[in-house]
């Protein structure tokens, strides 16, 4: 059995791996595991993640969860090009600095905006107070200023003149909050211009196809009873 | 100028870049920068780092943030020893695994009972509820069930035979709550055993050099109102 990558689409990181893998022509079984179903709660699962979680990624007896550990055993074992995780060192150290805040920053901020604003609506018939919503989009606001003032500043690329993997971990995210119909790009010329960039470097065929699932999510049937149940704990955890 | 490393051993993240920089006998002046003091907001260390946290390095015009970033820019600028991070693939990705989980795991929770258990009542004067440092401690103890299964299993170290970056990431973690009057070992005799076994590799002088501050934290003089008003709104986005 070759290399076989465990998606949902409708999570950010997924994307970020599954653009990663086919861009750079990465043989790969797609194994979908339904994250509304709770399919990534299963037994079998279990034995691939016991982390419970997607993206994780099986190669023969080794597994691995976690994105950016993904995204980097790939860019090795395949020797892509130079620019997804570049060599020189600064500009490596400029992919890690930005993948290491991610986690806790704009990660956080795109989960919560998409959720709060429509999922928990939408997909669980449930208001959330408006307090929360506003609270969690002015911190959005706030990651996206960091993101272009400390991060982006004035370069075509996260890491200098090239995309790398901080862009595609970057992008991913920011559709999160672009599905629940926030504006994000609008009246940040700066973003929207590394946007179009960033597409055009992946390819839009590629980027549409990664994307279409989460731009779909707000048609999405309301969950059953069992579904919210299941979903409860990781509900808690949006609303704090 | 040469390489300079901005911290304060009050943080976990700056303990482990210590740790390594010593360890490896990397030349560095370092820049302490005293948290409990509001130092890390003066508009001067704003013009080193405009995300205002530690830690920082600084080599010669260039500057870079995120403790992960930082230990792995180090381990290649000066080519320190393989098992730090490991050339193999498949040793390599379980450090980056590790690296990447514990930003929203095991730092998370190791900051909360810190703070939940010590800081917020001794140092800022805010009293924490039973009920939510119990919630609290009990997260932390499922993290480290977690890290015990999943990451240390039965290995010696957490990627493998060897000390690595995830190691010592880790233990200065689990330092935090130790800082706090927590017994995380206790009752846990796998992660006693792999604690010796980190702070044996390490050193001991250096460990306990690099944790002094951290296990006087309980003893933290309280901030006076000035400080505490400029601190307390970071702190509790810091730990939300």
């Amino acid at each position: 059995m070759g290399l076989e990558l465990y998606l949902d689409l409708l999570s950010q990181p997924c994307r970020a791996v599954y653009i990663f893998a086919k861009k750079n022509g990465i043989p790969f079984e797609l194994r979908t595991v339904d994250l509304l179903k709770g399919q990534h709660h299963s037994d079998d699962f279990a034995q691939v993640n016991p982390l419970k979680k997607v993206p994780a990624l099986k190669d023969g007896d080794f597994t691995l969860a976690e994105s950016v550990a993904i995204l980097l055993y790939l860019s090795r074992k395949y020797e892509t090009p130079d620019h997804w995780y570049p060599q020189d060192l600064q500009a490596r150290a400029r992919v890690d600095e930005y993948l290491a805040w991610q986690h806790t920053a704009l990660r956080t901020s795109c989960t919560r905006t998409l959720w709060q604003k429509m999922m928990f609506p939408v997909f669980l018939g449930q208001q959330v107070p408006p307090e929360t919503l506003a609270s969690t989009l002015a911190e959005l606001d706030r990651c996206l200023q960091l993101f272009e003032d400390k991060f982006l500043k004035d370069q075509d690329f996260l890491a200098g003149s090239h995309i790398s993997v901080a862009d595609l971990v970057a992008i991913t995210e920011l559709m999160h909050p672009v599905s629940a119909g926030c504006q994000i790009f609008k009246s940040r010329p700066k973003l929207e211009a590394w946007r179009q960039r960033v597409e055009a470097a992946v390819g839009e065929g590629l980027f549409q196809e990664a994307h279409a699932a989460i731009m779909k999510a707000k048609d999405l049937p309301p969950a059953d009873a069992a579904m919210k149940e299941k979903l409860k704990p990781f509900m808690q955890l949006l609303l704090q | 100028m040469g390489l300079e490393l901005y911290l304060d051993l009050l943080s976990q993240p700056c303990r482990a870049v210590y740790i390594f920089a010593k360890k490896n006998s990397i030349p560095f002046e370092l820049r302490t920068v005293d948290l409990r003091k509001g130092q890390h907001l003066s508009d001067a260390f704003a013009q080193i780092s405009p995300l205002q946290k530690v830690p920082v390095l600084k080599d010669g015009d260039f500057t870079l943030t995120e403790s992960v970033a930082i230990l792995l820019y180090l381990t290649r600028k000066y080519k320190v020893p393989d098992h730090w991070y490991p050339q193999d693939l498949q040793a390599r990705a379980r450090v980056d695994e590790y690296l990447a989980w514990q930003h929203t795991a095991l730092r998370r929770n190791c900051l909360r009972a810190l703070w939940h258990k010590v800081m917020l009542p001794v140092f800022l004067g805010e009293p924490v509820s039973p009920e939510m440092l119990a919630a609290t401690l009990a997260k932390l103890d499922v993290t480290l069930q977690v890290l015990e299964d999943k990451f240390l299993q039965d290995k010696a170290f957490l990627a493998g035979p060897h000390v690595s970056l995830a190691d010592l990431v880790a233990i200065t973690e689990l330092m935090h709550p130790v800082g706090a009057g927590c017994q995380v070992f206790k009752d846990r005799p796998k992660l006693a055993a792999w604690r010796q076994r980190v702070e044996a590799a390490v050193g001991e002088v250096l460990f306990q050099e690099a944790h002094e501050v951290i296990l006087k934290a309980k003893n933290s003089q309280p901030a006076d109102p000035i400080i505490k008003q400029k601190l307390m709104s970071r702190v509790l986005a810091m730990i939300q």
